[in-house]
């Protein structure tokens, strides 16, 4: 699986991404900056968290007018998948790649820690290896993860399987517990907690392993 | 030509932020303040001349940037 991660002024984690990738499929991801605007032939895309343009206007909102969007789209488009973890996420959901969007904690407080997942559907190339209700513990680092979207949106990604992971305990008030949800394709996930910090077990934990081993599965 | 452009939440969306401005102001005595909303304030100059070609781009930079139309709305003010 060839797999690159974008880079916007103020992403952090788009090394944390890197070696995860790196160490899960053996290849160097390709860095690719947001004034590109093309992007190598990869299967994978990865938005990574940060604080793109230092978070101005709204989380995401300046990245999403960033060239390499473009690209990103039209990949997205065409099938190739496409990962926002955090700041990703809100990228996605400025986009319209995603639905809803994200907004400030309801506890008004960055949230910072561990948190227990359920996983709620499999049936993505993202979530293959998981077993459907397994709990996993992925670390989540936001201050504005509180998903919104009208009920209708809700209902509908609820009914067609597209809410892809759940708090067990909700840290941001986030609408009915949603950690993660997936476009109507299957192929653009978007989620707050990151996988990609619990690879290594140095790290504290490897329940991230398994996203990345579907997507290899999957995209290879 | 100078305009205001004011982004606030939409009716019904949570203002955590608001809600904090509000118990801080209960806090300092103002026992009258109810519900509380925040937003932003955004002030552009532009070189457009006529006000009407310049609603009609805000209202474009509204719906492309300004705002996030899911869980915002936008007033725009020309001077």
């Amino acid at each position: 699986m060839k797999s690159a991660v974008i880079v916007f002024p103020a992403s952090n984690c788009d090394r944390d991404a890197a070696t995860a990738l790196e160490q899960m499929t053996g290849k160097k991801a390709a860095m690719v900056w947001h004034q590109d605007s093309v992007l190598p032939d990869v299967d994978l895309v990865v938005l990574p968290g940060g604080f793109s343009y230092g978070d101005y206007l709204r989380c995401g909102a300046m990245a999403n007018q960033s060239k390499i969007m473009g690209a990103i789209k039209a990949h997205a488009a065409k099938g190739g998948a496409v990962l926002g973890i955090c700041n990703g996420f809100q990228v996605l959901t400025e986009s319209g790649l995603l639905p809803g969007a994200l907004m400030r904690n309801a506890g008004l407080k960055f949230v910072c820690k561990p948190v227990s997942l359920s996983v709620e559907e499999t049936q993505s190339s993202f979530t293959r290896k998981y077993d459907k209700g397994a709990s996993v513990t992925f670390p989540v680092a936001h201050g504005e993860g509180n998903y919104y979207a009208d009920t209708e949106t809700l209902d509908r990604l609820e009914g067609e399987g597209r809410v892809m992971f759940r708090y067990r305990d909700n840290p941001n008030g986030s609408a009915r517990d949603i950690a993660g949800i997936l476009n109507e394709k299957r192929n653009v996930l978007g989620l707050m907690p990151h996988p990609e910090r619990v690879v290594d077990p140095l790290n504290g934990g490897t329940d991230g392993r398994a996203l990345f081993q579907g997507l290899i599965e999957s995209l290879s | 030509m100078k305009a205001r452009v004011f982004v606030t939440l939409k009716n019904g969306v949570l203002d955590p932020q608001g809600k904090a401005i509000g118990h801080a102001l209960n806090g300092l005595g103002f026992g009258s303040v109810g519900e509380v909303r925040q937003g932003k304030v955004i002030d552009l100059e532009l070189s457009e001349s006529d006000p009407a070609k310049a609603k009609a781009s805000l209202k474009d930079m509204c719906e492309k940037l300004l705002a996030n139309t899911v869980i915002e709305k936008y007033e725009i003010e020309i001077k």
